[in-house]
């Protein structure tokens, strides 16, 4: 049984690599990942925003739906590990 | 579920992180409110807070976190960060413009002060969250 | 090691490759379900670190504006000088939203490990086909 998963991780990994070769080379600045999306965000997010951080700008700004929706997420845990263990309240509820 | 017997925190640990934990929580506010304009923001800050409890509830025993945060306050402050979040959007709307676009916000600059609150909000959240699982799986 | 030719220019992806590995392997092959927990973390890890390693551009600093506060905001900046800051922006929330997936992942364990007193898989699995047949 061992072996199986062995053997399936194996060819996973190796499928995963040989996929991967046609990946742009690590710090290439020409790579399809640095020339669509980001240069916009670089260029005019100190202009649209006033922020510094381009980080914090894309995040709490250009993407701030998508924050909202992982802090939903992180509220939805915090209260779902409440439900499964119910120990929040019991001291106050007395 | 049997837990080992709570021993008696050593003198030594207790000092060392009791005086640590103030340290903590002034640069996890600093990388809160700092997030414009150096590496940080909500969520880095967040954990930082809640890790200076943590480290507090390991130090001394385990009734420390109900004593510093009533439970009623942790899972209020969890819902809080959320409603400061999404009311933000709300005002946002309300004054003409989509929701969560700061722009007709009544400040000099409106974008940095609307990125802060969202910050002040996610770093609430994730502080009170953090805080909320760990109790719940210390207290099981 | 032929496959490796190919690969030489990004490394780095063939590192998080065998670290993926090493979380797939400890997901399906092990049979507790705490070291499961931990090759799921081992899997996202791997997964956090590639799309990190994406942003990387040579000759370029950390996407954030040194002198922009006061400064002449108006100006444009150069893309080849600051890193993509997409991808950080993604697994920010990312890790975040993996601590909480592991906070739920350890409660249930904990409910587990009180309804059925193990944690081991195919103990589980024996309870659970007696409990149901009888």
């Amino acid at each position: 049984m061992k072996l199986l998963h062995l053997v399936a991780t194996t060819v996973t990994g190796l499928l995963l690599i040989m996929g991967s070769l046609d990946l742009a080379e690590t710090g290439d600045p020409a790579a399809p990942a640095a020339t669509h999306v980001s240069p916009r965000y670089i260029e005019s997010s100190l202009e649209e925003t006033g922020v510094e951080n381009m980080v914090t700008a894309v995040l709490a700004d250009y993407r701030g739906f998508d924050t909202l929706g992982e802090v939903t997420v992180i509220f939805t845990g915090a209260i779902a590990v409440l439900l499964i263990l119910r120990t929040g309240l019991k001291e106050d509820e007395e | 579920m049997t837990l080992p017997p709570e021993q008696p925190p050593d003198v030594i640990i207790k000092v060392v992180c009791r005086s640590l934990v103030p340290f903590i929580q002034l640069f996890g506010l600093y990388v809160v409110m700092h997030g414009h304009s150096s590496p940080g923001g909500g969520f880095q800050g967040g954990v930082i807070l809640a890790a200076s409890f943590v480290l507090l509830v390991l130090a001394e025993d385990r009734a420390t976190l109900r004593h510093h945060i009533p439970p009623a306050a942790l899972n209020a402050s969890t819902s809080a960060g959320v409603l400061l979040f999404a009311g933000l959007g709300v005002v946002c709307l309300a004054l003409g413009a989509n929701y969560l676009d700061y722009g007709p916000l009544p400040f000099a600059e409106p974008r940095s002060i609307g990125m802060l609150v969202i910050e002040i909000g996610v770093g609430i959240t994730v502080m009170a969250a953090m805080l909320s699982i760990f109790r719940d799986l210390l207290e099981f | 090691m032929a496959i490796l030719d190919g690969a030489a220019g990004h490394l780095n992806t063939v590192g998080y490759i065998v670290l993926m590995m090493i979380g797939f392997y400890a997901m399906t092959g092990k049979s507790n379900l705490v070291k499961k927990l931990v090759g799921m973390n081992i899997f996202q890890w791997s997964i956090i670190l590639f799309v990190v390693s994406l942003s990387a551009k040579r000759g370029a600093s950390i996407p954030i504006v040194l002198d922009g506060h006061g400064g002449d905001a108006a100006r444009v900046l150069d893309a080849a000088l600051y890193v993509n800051p997409l991808p950080h922006v993604l697994m920010l929330t990312a890790i975040v939203v993996g601590v909480a997936i592991t906070g739920v992942a350890l409660a249930l364990l904990l409910q587990i490990h009180r309804q059925f007193g193990t944690l081991e898989e195919n103990e589980l699995l024996e309870r659970l086909r007696t409990s149901t047949g009888s």
